[in-house]
């Protein structure tokens, strides 16, 4: 295998010596087919879509801590939605629906799997671009057509989708049950499908190039954490979300064309439907096959990237760099069969919801000992305090606290009495959605000077905004535990209809007040992140003083990463701090970590982890 | 238009403090290179705040328990609840305890290591003793906690037709509940959407004989002591029958009838007088008399006073009035229950008029 990678790698290489083709500015920003490019483009998209997803939530976090209260800046944003100021409850559902849409697949999928796979995976491995260059082009500009879509599906007259994210039948599929199942929802679906398009031509090219593309001597027990975990959140992209395609295909269906997968026996504005001998339940098992894994799409290159990071800024090895790989196996595999604890009163079989119990929990353990394998990677460590750390350690805080939630969650006589609350609410912005975007951002601050050619983040506004943020979301998200075991079910408009919810109202300011505080401080790293890509401080090439061969490519950005030929690698990629067999300094002296491409040295001992 | 012009003001803006910025840029002199990786200095104040960040979340925690503590709901007003209460009640121990352990020592592990160019770390790569550890211990604990929560699950969820459980259909639509009592054979008639006409909403079938004392009601009214075993239905999009001070929750489902049981065990007369209740009921009393003298002030009509009732929420999404779709729930001795029942018409003497 490495050695017919090899043979490609050098003819590769002769290539990019045969012609030095001219770059045009619609080939080299626009139509690139350059990794690098590609995963610029994603994260800026991914960006882009996170600021809208995120103000979205500032919005309905308006709502609802002061229900009565008139905001002139729901006129602006909503228009025709807030006449004088009050939200319409229609928009408020709109908003929440497409909040976790954008946040789920166009920021936590696409903006961090396709940016970072895309970066990392071709310099990671030592190979000049992906399998397919085109493929990768097409994949982007699918991705980019679909953001523009669920854009546009803002504006249409009946309002966008407002079934909430996980779009649930018949209300899905009723216009007369909701303004936003009309041609919001129908554009809705045709982004998602174009979506699941885009990520099953990344994810297939995501496999083959780490299959096929490795260096020379890059066994695959010698790759970064990174990429096992690229690779691994791919192959389980390319398993669950044909499922959900064909999901949506089929909603489209009973939507547009009078079928009955989802829909039976209903009376609606007066009326009775044709629809005979459906299930909404389907639709929920269809959905939650691709909904789940998804989480584990989300959270997988978190992992993977706080991994390296940690490692790297701890001066340290990975911690059980195996059962780190066996823990991302297991949680893959385990992930494909756990959907179900979405639905314990959904109205399927108890019995099946014992057995999702049982498969639930189980994936505790894998989660459980990469927590404590990254905690034991700090331990003893030289810890180098770069934002992207700070990032890392506070992605396993927020990774422990809300896995824990989980257990009661994946619980299903727990489960009953707090399904569809606020303390789910709780636990899966904790577990996925602000534990994904630590690892996003430890990825963008810790590879900003190999993204931007040397430049790198300003360290100080990093340090602002990390500290903010941090306390923000716990100030956010905490409190909302409470809320939900009040009893108190998500996705209402207000709970000034329910006396008895009265005194959750200040916790509700507080939540908003916190979200409105984190919320500002990211602007402080938007401003740092596009000031640094062209006024930052250029760096040294290896800044971090990482192992991993992205490092050693070039920092011009060059179609083929580096100038001469591929590095071949010798170790795998976390000899940190490795001392000599002498014990009387490390193998490279004065320097505390050995690259993968510098051969075995005479002074140190092999070893085989 | 409006928003048109609101945007491309923020874009404007945005654009002259980048170019501000700029100039300041261009004006300043550039520092020695590195300067944006840690230092010394940064890992040591980085190393303390993390100690602060652990204080943080310990006094979050006794803050919010403090504050927040008893908005949670009271006593379970069911027979199972109690069984799941207390086993929420050890998986939170379980949880506290871990989260508590973790926490301090990932963040005490952040302050002593931190970085410092005399120090070297140490290179620890396995120990395959120390992993095995911490898979077994959540592999036996987790164990625990699925055996118990399946024994209460398994429970909860199959019911046991021996106990003669009072049927009741809960019935739900865009947005309100309706009840539909089996009348004097505990039978509930065939429905169907297809059936519905005039006042026979539920489209209960005319034809059915077990249908013709059906009690349709929308004010639910349980007998205490009594196992109630709820059959559901929705006529057009997915409901959730949350019943949170029973501890009781199932999604109703257009085309399918799906069921919970249990049985009610304190009256809505007791649980008025449940401390915890009371004391719920006097705060949020105080929080309406507060906002009247607000609403007086502004000419507004002003909001009644607050009587403990259980409740009965939908908790799916279900259209732009879902978070406006409840019933209220009375439990009740089994005497005032019949008096109750007997006062309503059956489903034969509405089709009847």
């Amino acid at each position: 295998m490495s050695a017919h990678a090899q043979v490609h790698a050098v003819e590769d290489h002769h290539d990019d010596h045969g012609h030095h083709h001219k770059e045009t500015f619609v080939t080299k920003y626009i139509f690139s087919q350059d990794h690098k490019m590609i995963s610029k483009q994603y994260l800026i998209t991914g960006l882009f879509m996170g600021i809208i997803g995120i103000l979205m939530s500032l919005l309905f976090r308006l709502q609802l801590a002061w229900p009565d209260h008139k905001f002139t800046i729901f006129e602006i944003f909503l228009g025709k939605w807030a006449p004088d100021g009050v939200m319409d409850p229609s928009i408020y559902l709109a908003l929440v629906t497409i909040h976790g849409t954008i946040m789920v697949f166009f920021v936590l999928t696409a903006g961090l799997s396709g940016t970072f796979s895309n970066l990392l995976i071709p310099l990671q491995i030592g190979a000049r671009d992906m399998a397919s260059g085109f493929l990768n082009m097409v994949s982007y500009w699918l991705f980019f057509l679909s953001s523009i879509i669920m854009l546009f599906s803002l504006f249409v007259e009946a309002g966008p989708a407002s079934a909430g994210w996980t779009i649930y039948p018949p209300l899905s599929a009723l216009p007369q049950a909701i303004p936003g199942s009309g041609a919001g929802m129908t554009l809705w679906l045709t982004s998602i499908a174009i979506f699941i398009a885009s990520s099953l031509l990344g994810s297939l090219n995501y496999i083959v190039t780490v299959i096929n593309l490795r260096t020379k001597g890059m066994s695959m027990t010698r790759l970064p954490l990174t990429i096992w975990a690229f690779f691994v959140t791919a192959i389980i992209g390319v398993v669950s979300f044909p499922v959900l395609f064909s999901a949506a295909l089929m909603l489209i269906m009973d939507r547009s064309f009078g079928t009955s997968f989802f829909l039976s026996d209903i009376y609606i504005a007066g009326e009775v439907l044709h629809h005979q001998g459906g299930s909404p339940v389907l639709f929920e098992h269809l959905f939650w096959f691709l909904g789940h894994p998804e989480v584990y799409i989300v959270i997988l290159p978190a992992m993977g990237i706080v991994s390296e990071v940690m490692a790297t800024n701890s001066r340290k090895p990975i911690f059980g760099y195996r059962a780190m790989v066996a823990s991302i196996l297991a949680i893959a595999f385990l992930s494909t069969i756990v959907w179900g604890h979405h639905m314990f009163i959904s109205g399927m079989n108890p019995f099946l919801g014992s057995v999702f119990t049982f498969t639930t929990l189980l994936i505790a353990i894998p989660s459980a000992v990469k927590a404590f394998n990254w905690i034991t990677t700090l331990w003893k460590g030289n810890l180098q305090m770069n934002t992207a750390m700070l990032f890392s350690i506070a992605f396993v805080s927020t990774f422990i606290t809300g896995g824990l939630t989980g257990i009661i969650l994946g619980d299903s006589a727990l489960d009953i009495n707090v399904h569809d609350t606020y303390f789910v609410v709780a636990h899966f912005h904790l577990v996925m959605g602000i534990s994904a975007l630590y690892g996003l951002l430890a990825g963008v601050y810790h590879w900003f000077p190999k993204m931007f050619q040397g430049r790198m983040m300003n360290k100080k506004l990093g340090y602002i905004h990390f500290w903010v943020t941090a306390i923000g979301a716990y100030g956010i998200f905490f409190p909302m535990h409470f809320v939900g075991m009040a009893g108190l079910p998500r996705r209402y408009y207000t709970n000034t209809n329910f006396p008895y919810f009265d005194d959750l109202a200040d916790i509700n300011v507080v939540m908003t007040i916190f979200a409105i505080i984190t919320i500002s401080v990211q602007v402080v790293f938007l401003y740092n992140f596009f000031h640094s890509i062209f006024y930052g401080k250029k760096g040294p090439k290896n800044p971090w003083n990482a192992t991993t061969l992205e490092w050693t490519s070039e920092i011009k950005h060059i179609h083929g990463n580096w100038d001469g030929p591929i590095p071949h690698v010798y170790r795998w990629s976390y000899d940190y701090s490795k001392l000599n067999k002498d014990e009387t300094d490390y193998v490279i002296p004065g320097q505390d970590f050995i690259p993968q491409n510098v051969p075995l040295q005479d002074n140190e001992d092999e070893m085989d982890h | 238009m409006t928003a048109f012009l609101v945007i491309l003001v923020i874009i404007l803006f945005g654009i002259s403090v980048w170019q501000m910025n700029r100039i300041f840029q261009l004006a300043k002199v550039k520092p020695s290179t590195h300067s944006e990786i840690a230092s010394d200095k940064d890992n040591n104040m980085n190393g303390y705040l993390m100690m602060g960040f652990l204080a943080f979340m310990y006094i979050l925690t006794i803050v919010t328990f403090w504050l927040w503590g008893d908005v949670l709901l009271p006593e379970s007003g069911s027979e199972h609840g109690a069984r799941i209460d207390n086993l929420m009640l050890i998986s939170m121990i379980v949880i506290f305890f871990v989260g508590i352990l973790t926490q301090w020592l990932l963040h005490y592990f952040a302050f002593v290591y931190r970085g410092n160019k005399t120090k070297r770390a140490t290179f620890y790569a396995d120990n395959d003793k120390l992993e095995f550890i911490w898979t077994i211990i959540p592999v036996i604990v987790l164990a625990g906690l699925i055996i118990y929560g399946l024994f209460t699950w398994t429970d909860i969820m199959n019911v046991d037709k021996d106990d003669d459980p009072l049927v009741v259909e809960l019935y739900a639509q865009q947005f309100n509940w309706k009840a539909r009592y089996g009348g004097n054979d505990n039978t509930l008639g065939e429905a169907n959407v297809r059936l519905i006409e005039g006042i026979n909403q539920l489209g209960v079938d005319p034809a059915d004989p077990n249908g013709q004392d059906d009690k349709v009601v929308t004010e639910l009214h349980l007998p205490v002591g009594r196992k109630v075993l709820f059959k559901m239905r929705s006529q057009d999009v997915l409901h959730s029958a949350f019943m949170p001070h029973f501890r009781a929750q199932m999604n109703c489902v257009p085309g399918m009838i799906t069921q919970f049981a249990f049985t009610p065990t304190i009256t809505t007369v007791e649980m008025r007088q449940n401390d915890k209740v009371v004391e719920k009921v006097a705060r949020i009393n105080k929080i309406r008399t507060d906002k009247n003298i607000a609403l007086t002030a502004a000419g507004q009509e002003t909001l009644d006073p607050y009587e403990f009732d259980y409740l009965l929420l939908c908790n799916k999404i279900c259209g732009v009035s879902h978070y406006n779709m409840q019933m209220k729930i009375i439990v009740e001795s089994e005497e005032d229950y019949k008096a109750w029942l007997a006062e309503q018409p059956t489903l034969a003497e509405q089709l009847s008029k």
